[in-house]
């Protein structure tokens, strides 16, 4: 398992490489790359900052690892959350999830990424032209989390 | 009883620190009276943490409720709800 809170850029093709290359028993690998968009709420973005709780962002990402672990049959796992000043098209965060199946890896990627948008500390400011502003949470977020719990 | 206090994101920048240390009174003692406590220094405190606003707690990096009861050297966080990912 690997969980990695950084400002560096990282490379999809390689972090998904190593969670199969030594193990034969994988038999799929579903990912998921979030991405900074330059458009919200209507308003285009230049720019935005990630800002997060050093040390309980990494106890909360492995705790929904964790919690992922057990619903599923995991084999392995990366969760990769980039922080500091990022520009529209840059990648965000990395989520991948090597399993024997496929059912057990889309469903634990998708349950970690819910997860990580309602649980992880993390917070984005967005630069527009109009000034800086800290985006709202959408309860559209914590929706897609409850519906784990059902 | 003394604890750590953190602020983040929109918070930190309403309180204009992100940490402090803060010896309590007697009568705090979880972390819904420690926010109430908080209120009660007015401005900036008493609106971002006015009844009905959203707002985490975490306590020892763990989400945390009203009821959660306090020790001495917690380090107790108030932040916006999260936006990542």
């Amino acid at each position: 398992m690997k969980i990695s809170v950084q400002t560096a850029a990282f490379d999809l093709n390689a972090e998904v490489a190593a969670l199969y290359a030594a193990n034969p028993k994988v038999g799929a690998v579903a990912s998921f790359l979030g991405l900074v968009r330059d458009v919200n709420a209507g308003d285009g973005v230049t720019a935005l900052t990630l800002e997060h709780y050093p040390g309980m962002t990494e106890k909360a990402l492995a705790r929904i690892v964790e919690e992922a672990q057990a619903r599923w049959d995991i084999l392995d796992c990366t969760v990769i959350h980039r922080v500091g000043e990022l520009k529209p098209t840059e990648p965000i965060v990395l989520v991948a999830v090597a399993s024997s199946h496929r059912q057990d890896a889309f469903a634990a990627c998708a349950f970690i990424m819910d997860y990580l948008k309602t649980q992880a500390p993390f917070w984005k400011k967005e630069m527009t032209p109009d000034g800086e502003r800290w985006v709202e949470a959408r309860e559209s977020d914590e929706a897609a989390a409850a519906r784990w719990r059902e | 009883m003394q604890i750590t206090l953190l602020y983040f994101a929109r918070l930190r920048e309403q309180f204009g620190t992100g940490s402090e240390t803060a010896a309590l009174p007697a009568e705090v003692k979880t972390l819904g009276e420690l926010v109430a406590w908080l209120r009660a220094r007015g401005g900036a405190w008493a609106s971002e943490l006015a009844e009905g606003r959203a707002y985490r707690l975490a306590v020892n990096q763990d989400m945390a409720d009203p009821t959660t009861a306090l020790k001495d050297g917690d380090e107790v966080a108030i932040f916006p709800p999260v936006t990542g990912g």
